[in-house]
């Protein structure tokens, strides 16, 4: 059965397309408004990445379309672009060019595989414990010992990041929850707005009333105003989805809060990988916004807590 | 015809596969007789360099291929002369060879060539030492613009030896061009063009 037959996802869907039809318009408004709207840097970036959040928010509605089948490989490829991002600014050697043909085509599609096909005993340590044993014995092999530690530990890291920690979106699709079957798309529908809305409405904050930064050396854009505005907007989203949840009102409140502090962190957290690689973004894949990576990084680190926050107290 | 729609799965393939971007970061894409001189660490690089050229460039822009590989099957034979429209010349020089001399003759025809001075492809960090050949080039025709090319992950993504490609996203930095200035010496300007080079390095 298909997602969208469920009237709650349809709302969502309509009201999501209204917001963005809202902001659209604002965008629009403040390009040809503005004392040099058209050239503003700032203007010309917020119409991009508004345009990028239709097309964004379009090939999830299609995902959800088609089935649960689709939003596997939906992020699977989400994190095989992310992973390629991370990889190609990640100092590997000769000696690693086997381990890094295992991280793409195998270990990223064999966790997907698992996901599609329910395995929870196995995608849970797939990652953490077997290519993280195996990878580093392929690594011996290519016989080079510069900075072995260093290349093992952040193929590593960014098969966690990319890949296991975003795999638990689509894995929220195998928790069975009493009274709740056939809905479980409604919780990534949850866990990705209250994460975006989340990175939106700092950004919108920080934007309108930003004064004090909050880690200048890591992010510049991020300050207190729009951490503590957006954090709270977008709990208060949470909060009101809760009907599309298992969760009461307060409870999806509660996990609201946790997951966006969680994803701000998430954010900060591969800010600070950028700033040490001297780059700006991961990529150049969504116009606006980045990389793909740029854009994930918050649900990364929110998806593995989300997912065992609903495991452990509602199935 | 068909050399021409190869030529472009190449390019496409290529693209697709590495997300290649190109930076012209020191001088601009001119229809002039340059050879754009590169690192060498993966046999993709002269399809990488080709592909990021526009097209009108790419038509009139040809390898420095080596002939023993090239013309050990009649496919590759195909793929060099009439896809890659190659130069080939011989690596081991034998008495009568005068590499230096294939390369001039489409330079006068106004072609562009691109070529790998650290002669083989390196397995490490860094640049190997350059060959003496683009200044064997440069003495010959003075007026040439050596363009150096900074070609990163493609020695990654398929190392010497590699078949599968890693998808690692590869970039294409064209820096400053060198011409060989009066009298100079040969140490000299090989040191400025592998200097040239090096700057487009990202950091590491």
């Amino acid at each position: 059965m298909t997602a969208l037959e469920n009237s709650p996802l349809l709302f969502v869907l309509a009201g999501l397309a209204g917001s963005l039809f809202v902001a659209s318009i604002i965008g629009l408004v403040l390009r040809a408004c503005l004392a040099g709207g058209r050239t503003n840097p700032v203007i010309i970036n917020l119409n991009a990445r508004i345009n990028a959040w239709w097309v964004m928010v379009l090939i999830l509605a299609l995902a959800f379309c088609i089935g649960d089948t689709a939003v596997v490989l939906l992020f699977a490829f989400i994190s095989f672009q992310a992973l390629r991002e991370y990889i190609s600014v990640t100092y590997t050697r000769r000696g690693d060019y086997r381990v890094l043909l295992w991280c793409f085509f195998f270990f990223l599609p064999l966790q997907y595989g698992l996901i599609g096909i329910n395995w929870y005993g196995l995608f849970s340590i797939l990652i953490p414990v077997y290519a993280f044993l195996l990878l580093p014995i392929s690594s011996t092999l290519g016989a080079d010992t510069t900075r072995f530690l260093e290349r093992a530990a952040k193929v590593q890291w960014g098969l966690m990041i990319c890949v296991y920690c975003l795999s638990h979106v689509p894995a929220l699709l195998s928790l069975n929850i009493p009274g709740f079957t056939g809905r479980n798309s409604q919780l990534i529908v949850f866990l990705l707005l209250t994460v975006q809305s989340s990175d939106v409405f700092q950004y919108v904050w920080g934007k309108l009333l930003g004064r004090r930064k909050l880690v200048p050396e890591i992010s510049p854009s991020k300050t207190l105003e729009g951490l503590i505005g957006g954090v709270l907007t977008s709990t208060a989203v949470g909060a009101a989805l809760w009907w599309v949840t298992p969760f009461t009102w307060w409870q999806a409140a509660l996990i609201a809060l946790t997951v966006n502090i969680l994803g701000f962190f998430g954010g900060l957290v591969l800010s600070a990988i950028k700033r040490d690689r001297g780059i700006k973004d991961w990529g150049h894949m969504i116009e606006g916004h980045g990389g793909m990576l740029d854009r994930v990084d918050s649900i990364s680190f929110s998806a593995p807590i989300f997912f065992h926050i609903v495991r452990y107290w509602w199935t | 015809m068909l050399e021409k729609a190869l030529a472009s799965v190449f390019c496409i393939a290529s693209r697709i596969l590495t997300g290649a971007r190109a930076t012209w970061r020191g001088t601009q894409p001119e229809a002039r007789a340059r050879v754009y001189y590169a690192n060498h660490r993966s046999h993709g690089d002269f399809i990488l360099i080709w592909a990021i050229l526009p097209p009108a460039l790419r038509a009139v822009t040809r390898p420095i291929a080596a002939a023993d590989y090239w013309l050990a099957g009649s496919f590759r034979r195909y793929l060099i002369e009439r896809v890659f429209r190659g130069v080939l010349i011989n690596r081991h020089v034998e008495h009568g060879d005068d590499p230096i001399g294939a390369m001039h003759g489409p330079l006068e025809a106004g072609e562009s060539l691109i070529v790998f001075p650290e002669g083989t492809r390196n397995q490490g960090d860094g640049i190997l030492p350059f060959k003496p050949g683009i200044h064997h080039l440069a003495k010959k025709r003075p007026e040439t613009e050596f363009v150096p090319v900074w070609i990163e992950n493609l020695g990654r993504a398929l190392p010497k030896g590699g078949i599968l490609v890693v998808p690692l996203l590869c970039t294409v930095t064209i820096g400053e061009p060198v011409t060989l200035e009066p009298g100079e010496p040969r140490a000299d300007f090989i040191d400025r063009c592998r200097n040239a080079l090096l700057a487009l390095e990202p950091a590491e």
